[in-house]
This record gives structure tokens, sequence and C-alpha cells, in this order.
């Protein structure tokens, strides 16, 4: 096990984990006001129409299938009858439909924040980092599909790149599984490794505002002036943050 | 019974001049900053007309509101919560940019910096968006006075349900002038339709607001609002609307467009509301019963069994004697004349309307017959149906019963007090025909015509004990470009803690005053000089010696 491959395999995952979680943390607590998906929806609807929904039903596809691909160990879905022909043929096919989907949604988004006048100049330093790592992560992941899976013999990260995960994981690293990984595996886990950490600090972070509570909660939403937001609020500053009432009166009307 | 109380505005249209006094403050106070340019909380549309955004009121387009299902259950007209979410990832009911108007600034340098030359030089106008020079061709009252009206009345959507006829006499019956802001609803949808439960009502006195921190930009309540009186900050990524000015209704403050209106229209108060009935009143089946079953949702003041629950429910004394002293409840429930504004998008709005008797009038006038007879001007509202017709589609889902009603009254208390000022008679009569009293009608009179500033305006004030904790707390030096953070920060600068209202304007103004340069590039002039130093090109070259 040389250096690097300790650099490479161990100590950049865990480093941009770090980033990744105490970055969230960190911005929650003090960025809740630029939390937000920051749509640029009212300037331009028509390629977004198209482009949007594309990009993240595709991209949605693409997390499941790595779920199942890197964190269920192969004999679990032997168990429920999922032999290895049957989930290469999966995973190569509906891998491949959801990267082609993903993609072109990217480059229709791409194409209309570069064209659309007022869409290019919202966008921002870190929108740009942020899309050459996505971009990045998105390739080289397809070309690795393409040419070792599609039209390759076939490789089987099961055996390599997804124990490697699980092992990271449980924080017993082996870093000398992903030495004989293809190349391109290997530079899809390092954009991607990189693009993780650099996460929390771009609009990315709307991922985790996704409004699942949305189907639980009674419609109308009633809240009271002196009633706290609890942990990671911005300090009362403003007329419309929670003012408090004196202590007799503290909680009259909470609903 | 669950009492809440509901702060909430009546405005007498018989009294707007169109000024637009009331929408220039409102954006002096709340949307003069980048990403709201093209955001007015209060704006003042002339109807008939397409209003702001354009066709707003066309629900089968916008899809706002709510409306009733098969099983006659209340819901969300654009579709419920897992439809809503389907949908998230590109909203194909928001309004886009355009259907508000693109927001612009001039090339005002241009004018003062130009070379002299042969022809007079001109302040080009800049898109906000872009940058770039532009066409004007719509704005946010593009069609004020019926301007141009003859090309777009045509998209009203309210004429749009009435005949080919009307449509074509339109323009000759009668304008009048609406101003709208947020309605504060009762059943709000734009609350409901938030997926990030950022908009909530205040239960203390119902005012609909936005958590900054907690919206995510997902623009469903911009879509929800039938409205369309909720913003989306294109700067922020953030909702925005109407506040009802609540810093100043906190402590006894009228809000800014009612503050400044020029003509004294507007009438802010608190009612009472029983909470619980409010969804069986949104969803009474036929639309014409709806302003019946809203006004019954309203409770009494004065009821000794309100008077019990509201204590019970914890809502202070003083605020139940504002309640008593209201001059909504006395406009809504007493007389019976105010109405509110589209009552079948379900969401029992809580912005109340007076509707104009001057067209009528000025017809009757124009016809060289009395205008303050009260029986030419009965005769003339019955015979009148353009009007009436436009205004029961606005204030009363098409119904022109209430209408015709309250402009009834309003035309009785007009025979009623001539025959005051000019006979010293009061025909009791007059005030019968419209079942009211003599009384009531000059009591009506007074609150209409010549009521001061506290009686306009009964607005308990939050409780002094809390008012230390109105003021903003937090370090003043906190602020953009402040010694106190270190510029935009690597989000951008819409990122970050936002500003304390005082800060922004302290620092505003003063960079204002001494800033020595245009705020377009280009030299100092007399307009935008403070009186600081010597700009260049200001004065005349010091002669060398």
């Amino acid at each position: 096990m040389s250096t690097g491959s300790l650099l490479l395999w161990v100590v950049l995952p865990y480093a941009c984990a770090v980033v990744f979680i105490v970055g969230h943390i960190w911005r929650y607590r003090f960025d809740k006001f630029g939390w937000t998906t920051r749509s640029s929806q009212t300037y331009e609807s028509r390629l977004l129409r198209w482009g949007s929904p594309m990009f993240h039903l595709g991209i949605l596809m693409v997390i499941a299938g790595h779920v199942v691909g890197l964190l269920i160990p192969r004999e679990w879905l032997y168990a429920i009858g999922i032999d290895e022909h049957m989930y290469h043929l999966g995973a190569t096919w509906l891998g491949t439909a959801a990267a082609i989907l993903t993609l072109a949604g990217l480059a229709i988004l791409i194409y209309r924040r570069r064209t659309v006048g007022p869409v290019f100049l919202a966008t921002t330093p870190m929108d740009k980092i942020m899309y050459v790592f996505l971009g990045a992560t998105l390739f080289f992941g397809t070309l690795a599909t393409l040419v070792y899976q599609v039209f390759g013999a076939g490789y089987s990260y099961r055996e390599s790149i997804s124990p490697w995960i699980r092992q990271m994981i449980i924080f017993q690293p082996h870093p000398e599984m992903m030495e004989q990984v293809p190349i391109f595996f290997q530079l899809h886990v390092i954009t991607a490794c990189l693009l993780f950490a650099l996460w929390p600090f771009t609009r990315l972070v709307h991922v985790f505002s996704a409004p699942i509570p949305y189907l639980f909660r009674p419609y109308i939403v009633y809240r009271s002036r002196d009633e706290s937001r609890g942990a990671g609020a911005r300090p009362v500053r403003r007329g419309w943050d929670p003012i408090t009432t004196p202590p007799n009166n503290r909680g009259r009307r909470r609903r | 019974m669950k009492v809440m109380a509901q702060m909430s505005m009546v405005m007498n249209l018989d009294k707007c001049i169109g000024c637009h006094t009331c929408s220039v403050t409102c954006k002096q106070a709340w949307t003069n900053r980048s990403g709201v340019e093209y955001v007015w909380f209060n704006n003042v549309e002339t109807r008939p007309g397409v209003g702001y955004p354009r066709t707003y009121e066309d629900q089968g387009k916008w899809r706002g509101g709510w409306t009733l299902n098969k099983r006659g259950r209340l819901r969300l007209r654009d579709g419920g919560r897992l439809h809503k979410l389907s949908r998230i990832f590109s909203n194909p009911k928001l309004p886009e940019i355009h259907d508000y108007y693109e927001p612009w600034t001039y090339d005002y340098d241009m004018l003062l910096n130009s070379p002299s030359g042969e022809h007079t030089p001109v302040a080009t106008p800049k898109s906000l968006l872009t940058g770039k020079d532009m066409k004007i061709s719509w704005s946010a009252n593009w069609d004020d006075n019926l301007g141009g009206s003859l090309e777009t009345m045509d998209q009203d959507p309210l004429l749009a349900k009435m005949s080919e006829e009307v449509k074509a006499e339109y323009e000759k019956a009668f304008m009048f002038y609406l101003p709208r802001i947020c309605e504060h609803c009762l059943n709000p949808s734009c609350v409901a339709s938030c997926p990030s439960g950022a908009m909530y009502k205040r239960a203390e006195d119902g005012i609909v607001l936005v958590d900054q921190d907690a919206c995510r930009g997902w623009r469903m309540c911009v879509s929800g609002c039938p409205y369309k009186k909720v913003y989306f900050n294109h700067r922020t990524g953030k909702a925005e609307k109407c506040t009802l000015c609540y810093p100043r209704i906190e402590v006894g403050l009228p809000t800014v467009c009612a503050e400044t209106c020029v003509g004294r229209l507007r009438y802010l108060g608190l009612v009472l509301y029983d909470a619980d009935a409010v969804a069986a009143a949104a969803s009474v089946e036929d639309e014409h019963q709806l302003l019946d079953a809203q006004r019954n949702v309203l409770l009494d003041p004065n009821d000794p069994a309100v008077i019990e629950a509201a204590r019970a429910e914890g809502i202070p004394e003083d605020w139940i004697a504002a309640a008593q002293a209201s001059p909504i409840w006395r406009l809504i429930r007493d007389y019976e004349v105010a109405l509110p504004l589209h009552p079948e998008y379900r969401t029992m709005p809580m912005v109340w309307y007076i509707p104009p008797l001057s067209p009528v009038v000025d017809v009757v006038t124009n016809t060289g017959n009395d205008g303050e007879d009260v029986n030419n001007l009965f005769a003339a509202i019955d015979k009148l149906r353009i009007p009436v017709g436009y205004l029961a589609e606005l204030f009363a889902a098409g119904d022109p019963a209430p209408v015709e009603l309250s402009l009834r009254k309003l035309a009785a208390m007009r025979s009623y007090m001539r025959g005051i000022s000019l006979h010293d008679t009061r025909e009791e009569s007059i005030a019968n025909a419209v079942g009211m009293s003599g009384a009531q009608m000059e009591e009506m009179y007074r609150l209409l015509a010549i009521a001061k500033y506290e009686e306009r305006y009964v607005i308990p004030a939050a409780h002094a004990e809390q008012a230390h904790d109105l003021e903003e707390m937090g370090c003043s030096l906190d602020f953009e470009d402040g010694p106190g953070m270190g510029g935009a920060g690597p989000f951008g600068s819409s990122s970050g803690a936002s500003v304390p209202v005082a800060v922004e304007n302290f620092h505003s103004l003063k960079n204002r005053q001494t800033a020595d340069r245009p705020s377009s590039p280009g030299r100092v002039n007399l307009l935008n000089w403070d009186g600081n130093g010597k700009p260049e090109g200001l004065f005349p070259p010091e002669e060398k010696k």
C-alpha cells in the first residue's frame, strides 16, 4: 500500500466526508437565509420545464442505483433472487437510461444558464465551480459504464469499489481494494469526493430541504409571535422574528 | 368556537382617485431593493383592465386558490400535496417575470455627460435583469386610466365572463380604481401550498407572513395565491409578500399604504372570527352563498358569549375593546356595505371593498338628471347592468344582489345627507328604503366621510411590556460590507444573515449623502452632488498662477 493510495482512497474521502457533514451543520446554523434552491424560473421557464425535471428525475434514479450497487452487499441481492446476470442487465441499462436523462437534462440546463441573459447574470462563481465538479462526476461515471460495462467485458465493481465504500463507512479502510480499479471509475470516485466536499457551500444544499413533511402537515400553518424556532435559528433581530412575551403570558396561545 | 383576532382592512373605492401614493410609499418602504424591483406589495389597478400581473384573475390559467372536489371537499385548485411535489422541479403555473413586467432603469448619465451635438441626448431604458437596452412595453399599471385598453381590455378575465355587447360598451360605461394588497385570508391557499411550511398565519393578528429563514424557494405559494400577491425575490430566491406593515401595526400605527392614502379611503381594525368555522364556510357549495358564509364566520364582538370565548383564548382586554370599536366590523356587518374581493376563490379574504357608486352618479348626472336624487339613483342602479354586473364579478362571485344592496345604501346615504344639508330635513323614508334608520345613516356617513385618524385606524398595540423586544437586536456592525462582516461572503451577496432594516436605511442614507459618484458610472453632477469637496467637472478649472 503506497502513500499515494492511502491519500487518495482513505484520507481524501474521509476529509471530504468531514467537510460535507461539518459544512452542512455550519451552513444551516449560520446561513439559513442563503439556504434555497435559488430558482431562476421567473426569468425563463420554457427550457427549464424540460431540463429541470429530466435532470432531477435522472439524478434521483442515479442515486437509487448507487445505493443498490454500493451499499447493499451482492449476497443480499442473491438471497432475494437477483443474480449477477440480472443485476448486470439492470444496472447497465437502467443506469445508462438514467445517465442519458441526467446528462441531457444537465446539458439543457447549462445551455439555458449560458444563453439566457438574466439567468447567466444570476450565476455565482460558486455555481460555476459546482457545475464543473458535478459535470465531471457525471461524465466519468457515464464514461466508465459505457467503456467497461456496455462496450467492454464488464467490470465487477461490486467486488472492489462497493466493499471499499462499506469498509470506509465502518471505519475499517482498505485502500488496496481501489488500486486495481479501472481509471475512469477511479476518476469518478475522486471527482465525486470533491463534489461532496464542495456540496455544503453550493446551492446543492437544497437537496436536504426536500419537503417530505409537506405530505403530513395540516394545510394552514399558524404560528405565534412568541414561538421559539429551536436550535440554529437566527438570533432575534427583525420584527418578524419571535418576540418574547412576559413570563405570565408565555405560551398562552401556542398552537 | 375558537375565537381568533384578525387585523383587516376596508377600502372605500368611491374615494380612490388612482394617485398611486399608496403604491409608491409602500414600494419605498418595502420593495426598493434589487430582486424585488418588479414587486408591488400594493398596486392600484384601473378596472376594467388586465391587472397586475396580467390576467391574474383567470384561474383557469393560473390555478390559484381553492375549489371543491367531486365529493364537495375543499382542495387546492392546482392539486393536492402529492401533485404539488410531483411538479416541484418546474412549477408550470408560475408567472414569469414578463407576466409582471421587466424592471428597468434609465441611463440618466447620458443626459448629463453626452457631448454637445445636434440632437438632444436621450436616457435610454436599461433592463435591470440583463443590463442591456430594452423596449418598455408593459409595467404594473400600463393600462392606467384605461390607457391603451382598447387593445388589452378584451384580456380582462372578468369581462370575458360578460357578454360581447357589454365588452363593446365598456369603455364608455365607467372605470374605477382598485388598490390591492395581500388579502391576509382566513383560509390562505399560499400557506397551504408552501411545501416548506415557511408561510404562516400569525395566531395573534392573522397577518400572513413568510419565514425568510425557512423558505426554500419552491415557488408554490406564488402560483397558489389567486390574487398573485406573493412574489419571488429573484435575487435571494425567497418568497416575499405584503406584511400588512406588521412592525407598524404592532406599535399601533396603520400600514404605510393607509397612513399615506390621500383620499383617506382605507380603514384598519380587528375583527374576531371563529377559526373552527372557516373550513366549513369556505366549502359552501353555492358560490353566491360564500359571501354570507364569510360574514357569519366573523363574530359579534359585543356578544357576551363571544367576549367570554375570546378571553378564554387569551385575547387581551384591549384587543377585545379594539374589536368592538372596529370600523371593519361596522362596515362589514352593521352596514353591510363592504364586500370581499373574489369570494369565489374560497380563501376568505380579509381586505374588503366598498363598491364605487360614483360611476352610477356620473351616468345620472351626465343625462341631465339630479345625481343625488334617491329615486334617480335607485333606478340607475337597477338599470345600469354593466357596472353592477362587473362589480358583482369582482366582489360577489357574480351575484348582483349584494352589490346592488351596497350601492343602494350608498345612494340613499347621499340623498339623505343632502336633505339634511339643503333642507334641514331628515327623510326617514330614504333610510328605511334600504333597511336602515336615519341615525344609522348618519353614523355611516360619519364613518365614510369625516372619520378622523383614530376612527379609521383602530389598532391595538402589541403590549407595552414587549416594547423593548421590538427593537432590532444584534450587532449594528454586522451587515453587508460592514466592519463586522468581510463583504458578500462565498455564496454571493444574497446569502448570510439579512441586514437589519434600521442599519440598511442608515447606511444607504449615509452613502447617498456622502457619495462622490452617481450610482451609474459617470461624473458627479448637480443632481447627485452632496456639497462635499470639489468634484471634477463641477467647477471651472482653477487658474494657475
